[in-house]
C-alpha cells in the first residue's frame, strides 16, 4: 500500500507542476488588460496597479515568484475584489461546493448501487431493462436541460420547490442536487450493474448459494463488496466531472460556490483568481483519484500493484 | 485477413444489427448527419434571418417548430446548430482518434524507453483538469470555432492514447507481427498495416462514445457563454436561449432540449452495441 | 429497497413543501426589511475607487456627503451640510456643516474629513477612475495628473471644524447637483489610515466591522455572491426620518433568477426585467412593473481612424439606415425613445435641435458619394460586451444594415475587460456603448468627446466642439451655457464619431408596499426616505 501511495505521489508531484506552469503562462498571454474599466485609467496610475499585481517584472521573474508564493499558500490578491486574496475567495466558496458534491454523490450512489443491484440480480428482464434506460436517460439528459426543466417544472409549474439560494429557504438544496447528481447516478447504475454479474458468475458466489444462505447475504455480505469495485474506481474521476458539473449547476441555480467563482473569474479575467482555482482544483482532483484508488485497492487486494 | 477474423466481423455486425436499440440509434444519427449536410438546401429560411415584427411564436405553418425573441426560425436555427454540434464532436473525435492511436500505437509497439517517457507525458497531462484548460483556451484565445474543436480534440486523445497501446502492446506478441518483423518490414510499415487495422475494434467502441461526451462539453461551454456565439448557433446555446424564455416559449427548450438527448441517446446505443458485438462476454444491454 | 428510496424522496418534497407560507417579503413588513435585487457583486466599498451602479446603491446607504439626492429628482437637499453660501460670481461655495453629523463610532464629521477625502480622490497613486468629478475644483486636475504635488493649492480648505470652502475654476450650476455623488463623500481617516497610507490599495477598511462610515446605515454582513446587509445607523443625524431597519443587496446577475426570485416574494425591488417579460408583465403586471425614463444614450462608437469611417458620410450613412423605432418597438420594449441627440433631451429644460432620421435611400445614396469608384464596403466587426440584450441589439442592427446598405458585419462579442480595453487601445471599428450621467447636465455627455479624453476612445476631435465646450464652461448663465451646448450637439450628429440609438430607460419591478419611492433621471432612491407598508 505504502509504495502505491508513493508512486502515485511522484505521478502528482509533476503533474501539479505541469498544471501551475501551463495555467500561468496561459493566462498571462491573454488579451485585454486587467485594469480597464467603464473610465479609462491614466498611465501613471496603471504604473501603480501593475506594482501592486507584480506585473512589471519580466516574465520568468514572475513566474518564479508566482511559484515560490504557491507553495506557502498564497495565490496573491484578486483582481475582481481587490481587497480579497484568492485564498480568501476559495476558502469562501469551496465549503459551498464541497457540500453541493457531496449531496449529489451520495444521492449518485444511493440511487445508483441499488439500481444496480436490481438489474444484476435479474439480468435481461424487465427488472434490467427498466433501471438501465432510465439510466441511459440520466446520462442524456444533462444538467443543461434537467436543471431548467426541473426548475420549471417543480419550481415554477407546481410551485413544489424553491428555485433559488443555497440554505436560505427549506428544500432549496433538493433541485440543485438532482441536478447534478442524476448523471453520476446514471454512470453508478451501469457500473455497479457490471460489476456485480461479473462478481455474481463466479464461483464462490455459487458455493454460497449451494450452502443455503439467503440471497440477502449472499448479495450483500459476499458479492457487494467486489461488485463495488467499479464504482469505487469510478470516484475519483466523478470529482473531475462534479467539479467541471458545478459549474453549470451553481450557475443556473445562483449558488454563490466555487464554481460560480471560477466561471466569473474566467469572465472578468480575474487573472490570479483563474490561476490559483486551477491550481486548487488540480490538487483536489489528484487528491481524489489518490484516495479512490487506495479505496478500491484496500477493497480488492488484486489492484496493489497496479 | 485470414478467415478467422472474418467470420468473426460477420457475427459482430450481427449482433450488432440485431440489438434493436442500437439500430434505432443508427438510424437516427444518419437521419441527422443527412440533415446537417443538406441544410443550406433544405432550410426553410436564411439562418440570420430576422422577422422582428413577428417575435416569438409557437408552432405554425409558416414556422414548424416556432420561433424566437427575434422572429429566427426555430428550425432553420436547429438545422444549422446540429451542423456545428456534430462538426464539432466528430472533428474533435478525429483529432483526439488521430494523435491518440499514433501515440498509443507507437508506445506500443516500441517499448521500453521510449513508451516509459511516452506513458509518462500522457500521465502529466491527465492530471490536467481538462474542464479548466479548456476554459483557459476559450478564456485567451477567443471563441474561434476551429480553436474549440482542436483544444476538446487535444485534450480527449489521452485515454484514447491507453487503449491502443494496450491492444497494440498485445497484438505485437502476435505471430503474424513477429513473422513481418523477421521478414525486414518496416517497423513503420508494421504499425501501419498491421497494428492499426487489428486494433481498431475498441478504439472505434471508444470513439463512438467520445462523440457525444465532446458535444456535451460544447453544449456546456455555449450554455455558460464561453462557447459557441450567436448569430450562429449550436445546441448548447439555443438550449440556453430556451432556458431563458422557457415560462413563456416552452417550444424554445422543448425542441432542442429532444434534439440534442435523442443524438446522445444514440449515439450512447450505437457505441453500446458495437461494444457488446465486439465483446461477447458483457452481453445484451 | 428501490422502493424505499422513492416513498422517502416524496416524503421530503411534501414536508418541504409544507415548510412557510409566508413569504420572505411579507415577514419584512413588519422586520421593516428591503429586499434589493442589486445585480452583480460589487467590487468593493471604496468610494474613491469603485465605477459600478452596484457599488453605488450601497454607498447611499451608508455614506452622506455635502448634499443629498432629492428623492423625487428635484434640487439636491442639505446632508452633511446643513446651509450653504455660493458667491455672487458663483466661483466660491462655503458650506456649514451642522453639528449632528457623527461617524457611526461617534467621532464628529468635521470640514477636515472632507478636505483629506478629496485629497485622496484626487491622488494620482490611488488610481481612482473618477477624479475628473472634481476637475472644476481650482488646482484639482493640476493635481491629479501630477504637476503640482502641494494639496494645500487646491481650492478646497476647511475653515474651522464645521464650515468648508470650494473655490471653482468656473461657475458651474450643477456642482451642487455633482455633490451628492459618492465620489466626493467623506471617508473615516483613522480607519484608513489604521490599515495603511492614503494611497493603499486593497487593504480591508471596507469590511464589516472596520467600516466607519456616516450615512443612515451601517454594514452589517457581506457574504460574497450571496448577500449584503446594512443596518439602521442609531447615529445618523436624521435617523428618526429612516423607517428601515435593515437592507438586504443581494447580487444576483442572472436577469431569470431576480425575476423568479422576485415572482418569490424574496425580493421587493429588482435591478432589471428579462426583455421577454417587459411585454407580458405590462399587461399582466402593470403595477409593479416600472419603466421610469433614465438619463443616459444607448449608442455606437465608431473608430475614425478606421478606414472607411474616417469619411463622414460612410457613418451618416450607417446612421440613417438604422430603423430605432423598430428597434425600440420591437428589440428592447422598454419603452426607450429613438434618440436625436447625444445628450438625453429634457423637454423643460434642455432640448438640443438634432434630428436622426430613418432613410434608407438617402443613405444609400450617400454611401454611394463616399465609395464613388469603390466596391463595396467590406466586412467589419461590431464588438459588444457579452449580454443578451445587447446581442438581440446587434443582430438587429446587423441585419438593418444588411438590408438597407448591403454591408456585411460580423458580431464579435467579449466579456467586459476585453471589451473595454479594446476600445481604449483603439482595436475596433464599431462598438456598441452606453452612458448614464452622473448628474443631470449635458456636460457629463458633451464632455466625453473632447479631443483626447479618456472617454472618448473614436479618435475623433474636433476643435470646433473643444472651443465651444470651454466657452460653455465659462458662460455666465445656464442659458448661455445651453446655447454653447446646443451648437456643440449640432456638430456632433453632424460628424457622428458616435452614433446614438436610443435614450434609456430604467426597467425593474417593484413590490407594492415600497413607499417613498419616485422615480428620477438618475434612478436615485435615498434610503432614508424608504419605508414599507401595506
Amino acid at each position: 500500500m505504502i509504495s502505491l501511495i508513493l508512486r502515485r505521489l511522484a505521478t502528482a508531484i509533476p503533474v501539479l507542476l505541469a498544471v501551475i506552469t501551463l495555467t500561468f503562462f496561459m493566462v498571462h498571454s491573454a488579451p485585454g488588460g486587467p485594469f480597464d474599466e467603464e473610465k479609462a485609467v491614466s498611465p501613471e496610475v496603471l504604473i501603480k496597479l501593475n506594482e501592486r499585481y507584480n506585473l512589471n517584472e519580466p516574465l520568468m521573474v514572475q513566474y518564479f515568484d508566482y511559484l515560490g508564493n504557491v507553495l506557502q499558500g498564497d495565490f496573491g490578491p484578486s483582481f475582481r475584489y481587490p481587497s480579497r486574496s484568492v485564498t480568501e475567495l476559495i476558502s469562501i466558496g469551496l465549503p459551498i461546493t464541497f457540500e453541493l458534491a457531496l449531496y449529489a454523490i451520495l444521492f449518485a450512489l444511493m440511487l445508483g448501487i441499488i439500481a444496480g443491484v436490481v438489474s444484476s440480480l435479474r439480468p435481461n428482464t424487465a427488472y434490467d431493462y427498466i433501471p438501465m434506460t432510465v439510466a441511459m436517460a440520466g446520462i442524456c439528459i444533462p444538467s443543461i436541460i434537467l436543471g431548467p426543466s426541473l426548475t420549471l417544472i417543480f419550481g415554477i409549474w407546481l410551485n413544489w420547490l424553491p428555485v433559488t439560494g443555497w440554505g436560505d429557504i427549506p428544500g432549496d438544496k433538493i433541485l440543485p442536487t438532482i441536478t447534478l447528481g442524476t448523471a453520476y447516478a446514471a454512470y453508478c447504475a451501469r457500473l455497479t450493474r457490471g460489476g456485480m454479474l461479473e462478481i455474481l458468475n463466479q464461483d464462490f458466489i455459487r458455493t454460497a448459494r449451494a450452502k443455503g444462505l439467503s440471497e440477502f447475504r449472499v448479495v450483500v455480505v459476499h458479492a457487494l463488496r467486489g461488485g463495488l469495485t467499479p464504482v469505487i474506481a469510478f470516484l475519483g474521476p466523478a470529482m473531475a466531472g462534479l467539479l467541471a458539473g458545478s459549474f453549470v449547476v451553481e450557475t443556473i441555480f445562483g449558488i454563490p460556490g466555487l464554481g460560480r467563482f471560477y466561471v466569473e473569474a474566467a469572465f472578468n479575467r480575474d487573472y490570479t483568481m483563474i490561476l490559483g482555482t486551477s491550481i486548487f482544483f488540480s490538487c483536489l482532483i489528484i487528491a481524489f483519484n489518490l484516495l479512490s484508488d487506495l479505496v478500491a485497492a484496500s477493497l480488492n487486494p488484486r489492484l496493489r500493484d497496479q | 485477413m485470414n478467415t478467422s477474423s472474418s467470420s468473426l466481423t460477420k457475427k459482430a455486425f450481427e449482433r450488432l444489427f440485431s440489438n434493436k436499440l442500437s439500430l434505432f440509434g443508427g438510424i437516427y444519427i444518419l437521419l441527422l448527419i443527412t440533415l446537417a449536410i443538406i441544410t443550406p438546401l433544405i432550410a426553410p429560411y436564411d439562418y440570420a434571418y430576422q422577422d422582428l415584427s413577428l417575435g416569438p411564436v409557437g408552432p405554425t405553418t409558416d414556422h414548424l417548430l416556432g420561433t424566437d425573441t427575434l422572429g429566427r426560425d426555430l428550425l432553420t436555427r436547429m438545422l444549422y446548430g446540429s451542423r456545428i454540434s456534430l462538426m464539432v464532436g466528430f472533428l474533435a473525435t478525429m483529432v483526439a482518434l488521430v494523435i491518440g492511436v499514433l501515440w498509443g500505437a507507437i508506445a506500443g509497439f516500441l517499448g521500453g524507453r521510449v513508451d516509459a517517457i511516452m506513458m509518462r507525458i500522457v500521465d502529466i497531462l491527465y492530471g490536467i483538469p481538462f474542464i479548466i484548460l479548456i476554459i483557459l483556451l476559450m478564456v485567451i484565445f477567443g471563441r474561434n470555432l476551429v480553436l474549440l474543436f482542436m483544444a476538446i480534440g487535444a485534450v480527449e486523445w489521452l485515454t484514447m492514447s491507453r487503449i491502443v497501446r494496450s491492444q497494440v502492446m498485445s497484438l505485437s506478441q502476435q505471430e503474424f507481427v513477429l513473422a513481418a518483423e523477421a521478414m525486414g518490414v518496416s517497423k513503420k510499415d508494421i504499425i501501419s498495416r498491421h497494428l492499426i487495422p487489428n486494433a481498431i475494434g475498441p478504439v472505434i467502441v471508444y470513439a463512438t462514445l467520445t462523440v457525444p461526451q465532446i458535444m456535451l462539453l460544447e453544449a456546456f461551454l455555449s450554455f455558460l457563454g464561453l462557447g459557441v456565439q450567436a448569430p450562429m448557433s449550436s445546441w448548447g446555446l439555443l438550449i440556453r436561449d430556451g432556458a431563458v424564455s422557457m415560462e413563456e416559449y416552452w417550444w424554445l427548450l422543448v425542441f432542442p432540449s429532444l434534439a440534442f438527448s435523442l443524438t446522445l441517446f444514440s449515439l450512447n446505443f450505437i457505441g453500446d452495441g458495437l461494444r457488446d458485438a465486439l465483446d461477447p462476454r458483457t452481453g445484451p444491454n | 429497497m428501490k422502493q424505499i428510496n422513492i416513498v422517502s424522496l416524496f416524503l421530503v418534497l411534501i414536508l418541504s413543501a409544507c415548510g412557510g407560507t409566508e413569504s420572505k417579503v411579507d415577514s419584512a413588513l413588519e422586520e421593516q426589511i428591503l429586499y434589493f435585487g442589486n445585480g452583480t457583486e460589487p467590487k468593493d466599498l471604496d468610494p474613491h475607487t469603485v465605477t459600478g451602479v452596484p457599488e453605488s446603491h450601497i454607498l447611499m446607504a451608508l455614506l452622506e456627503g455635502l448634499v443629498i439626492r432629492h428623492p423625487e429628482g428635484l434640487d439636491p437637499l442639505p446632508g452633511v451640510a446643513s446651509s450653504w453660501d455660493i458667491s455672487e460670481d458663483g466661483k466660491t461655495y462655503t458650506f456649514n456643516l451642522r453639528d449632528t453629523a457623527v461617524w457611526s463610532n461617534g467621532d464628529p464629521v468635521t470640514a477636515s474629513d472632507f478636505v483629506w477625502a478629496w485629497e485622496r480622490m484626487l491622488t494620482p497613486s490611488l488610481g481612482s477612475k473618477y477624479p475628473d468629478m472634481l476637475y472644476d475644483v481650482v488646482n484639482a486636475e493640476e493635481f491629479n495628473i501630477g504637476v503640482i504635488t502641494d494639496f494645500t493649492k487646491v481650492g478646497v480648505k476647511a475653515l474651522s471644524s464645521k464650515q468648508l470652502l470650494v473655490k471653482l475654476n468656473n461657475p458651474a450650476p450643477y456642482f451642487l447637483g455633482l455633490l451628492a455623488h459618492y465620489t466626493t463623500r467623506p471617508v473615516h481617516r483613522p480607519t484608513i489610515e489604521k490599515f495603511g497610507e492614503i494611497d493603499t490599495l486593497g487593504s480591508p477598511w471596507t469590511r464589516p466591522g472596520n467600516f466607519i462610515g456616516n450615512g443612515p446605515f451601517t454594514l452589517k454582513e457581506w457574504q460574497l455572491n450571496k448577500v449584503l446587509k446594512v443596518k439602521k445607523n442609531s447615529l445618523y443625524w436624521n435617523a428618526e426620518q429612516v423607517k428601515l431597519n435593515e437592507i438586504h443587496f443581494f447580487p444576483v446577475d442572472n436577469a431569470t433568477r431576480e425575476d423568479l426570485m422576485f415572482r418569490n416574494g424574496l425580493l421587493h425591488v429588482t435591478s432589471t426585467v428579462p426583455l421577454e417579460k417587459v411585454p407580458v408583465y405590462s399587461k399582466k403586471y402593470p403595477d409593479l412593473l416600472h419603466i421610469d425614463p433614465y438619463y443616459g444614450t444607448y449608442y455606437l462608437r465608431v473608430n475614425v481612424n478606421k478606414e472607411p469611417f474616417d469619411n463622414k458620410l460612410v457613418r451618416k450613412a450607417l446612421s440613417l439606415s438604422i430603423n430605432r423605432q423598430e428597434i425600440v418597438e420591437n428589440v428592447s420594449k422598454g419603452g426607450q425613445i429613438p434618440a436625436f441627440s447625444f445628450t438625453p433631451p429634457d423637454p423643460n429644460s434642455y432640448y438640443p435641435p438634432t434630428s436622426l432620421e430613418f432613410n434608407p435611400e438617402l443613405a444609400r445614396s450617400l454611401l454611394d458619394e463616399a465609395r464613388l469608384s469603390k466596391e463595396k464596403v467590406p466586412t467589419f466587426e461590431l464588438l459588444y460586451n457579452t449580454s443578451e440584450g445587447h446581442q438581440k441589439l446587434a443582430q438587429a442592427i446587423q441585419q438593418m444594415w444588411k438590408e438597407n446598405l448591403n454591408i456585411d458585419v460580423q458580431l464579435t462579442n467579449t466579456d467586459w475587460k476585453v471589451y473595454l480595453s479594446r476600445q481604449s487601445i483603439g482595436d475596433y471599428s464599431i462598438a456598441r456603448a452606453g452612458w448614464i450621467g452622473d448628474y443631470v447636465d449635458p456636460k457629463t455627455f458633451l464632455d466625453m468627446m473632447v479631443t483626447g479624453r479618456g472617454n472618448n476612445q473614436t479618435g475623433w476631435s474636433n476643435s470646433e466642439y473643444d472651443r465651444l465646450l470651454v466657452k460653455a464652461a465659462q458662460s455666465p448663465s445656464q442659458e448661455e451655457r445651453f446655447k454653447n451646448f446646443y451648437k456643440a450637439e449640432e456638430i456632433l450628429i453632424d460628424e457622428l464619431p458616435i452614433i446614438p440609438i436610443y435614450t434609456y430607460t430604467r426597467i425593474y419591478m417593484l413590490n407594492q408596499d415600497v413607499k417613498g419611492w419616485a422615480p428620477n433621471l438618475l434612478d436615485t432612491h435615498p434610503f432614508q426616505f424608504v419605508y414599507l407598508e401595506r
